[in-house]
């Protein structure tokens, strides 16, 4: 079973009741073909845990990396994540697409 | 976010009613709007049109460009008929999000070893219906052939403007079904929404394979929500499907 966004909104919240330090990452913009659609949700917890996607698994780990500094930061971001090339393998869209995703902490 | 508008919002999913979140991107205000308080919103034109549509975006506002999120209750699938096709659409239904509930009231057909990890009803529809909670989100799937079980619960699956309403059954078995229920003062319009011979013409032969024909139309569907008024038919089949008649 895949986990629906009522369940990574549902986790969101008792993560956070549960007294976890919880951001949400949710894609704001798309340009091209981007993997997951506008409003898709990702959660993430202080440890790095996560549930649901912003994308078809490329740019997760900057994203989680990014959401553990919100959470301590407090300070939302808005990150754009666009096509991959040679020097920006790393956090590229092999999809050649491009996203804007904005992390929030919980709080 | 704030928890509490977290909170609320889930509360909002769990009572399957709609719900948008505004976001201001650039000052980081946040704000939920239920869908019953949208005409008291500022933004009330361009909250109702996103919740027709159903699509999650940025919008340009006289407050300035704000991400609206917007939260649609899930689907749910009603499978009236504990037929062999069911027992492949049901499993189906929930890989793809929905929370299907089977309607027979056939106790032979509706059971639990047929069924495991499923919602059975083994009543008929008249009874089992009003319990589970119709509405505009649910898609619903008529397949036990016998008028006596799947016309009463079409009957009610139009009043309650399932987004979905599909019927097994060939041309000419539709036909006939047609005319009963006209009989019964259901109107043209009405009965033009189910669809007939059920599922997307992809030659399918099995019961697995209708349920995935079925579950292509219920897709393609639920995907076009909000331009209802305007789209044609989901392309079907020109031949009835013969097999299934």
């Amino acid at each position: 079973m895949l986990a629906g966004d009522d369940d990574i909104l549902k986790a969101a919240e008792d993560w956070r009741k549960a007294g976890r330090g919880v951001a949400l990452a949710t894609v704001m913009e798309t340009w091209g073909s981007a993997p997951r659609p506008v409003g898709s949700n990702l959660v993430i917890d202080e440890s790095g845990n996560f549930l649901g996607s912003v994308s078809g698994g490329c740019v997760e780990g900057d994203v989680i990396t990014e959401a553990i500094d919100v959470i301590a930061s407090g300070q939302p971001k808005m990150l754009e994540f666009g096509v991959a090339d040679e020097t920006a393998w790393r956090a590229g869209l092999s999809c050649g697409g491009t996203i804007r995703v904005y992390v929030e902490k919980i709080d | 976010m704030k928890l509490d508008i977290l909170s609320a919002l889930n509360a909002e999913r769990e009572a399957r009613r709609a719900a948008i979140v505004v976001t201001d991107v650039t000052r980081g205000s946040q704000w939920l709007v239920r869908a019953a308080d949208i005409a008291r919103d500022a933004l009330r034109d361009t909250l109702a049109e996103r919740l027709r549509t159903g699509k999650s975006g940025m919008a340009e506002t006289a407050q300035g460009r704000v991400f609206l999120t917007v939260h649609v209750p899930s689907p749910k699938m009603i499978i009236v008929g504990a037929v062999h096709i069911s027992q492949a659409l049901a499993p189906m239904a929930k890989l793809l999000g929905y929370d299907p509930v089977i309607v027979d009231p056939r106790t032979a057909f509706a059971t639990t070893e047929r069924f495991p990890d499923v919602a059975v009803l083994a009543e008929w529809p008249d009874t089992a219906l009003p319990k589970i909670g119709v509405d505009p989100y649910t898609a619903f799937v008529a397949l036990t052939h016998d008028p006596k079980i799947d016309d009463p619960a079409l009957h009610y699956a139009l009043a309650r403007d399932c987004f979905y309403i599909g019927a097994l059954g060939s041309t000419r078995t539709h036909a006939r079904r047609i005319a009963r229920l006209k009989e019964k003062g259901i109107s043209e319009a009405q009965l033009k929404r189910i669809h007939a011979p059920i599922g997307l013409d992809i030659g399918a032969v099995s019961p697995p394979e209708i349920a995935v024909a079925i579950m292509a139309e219920v897709t393609a569907r639920l995907r076009s929500r909000g331009e209802r008024d305007q789209r044609g038919p989901v392309p079907l089949s020109q031949k009835a499907r013969e097999t299934t008649a």
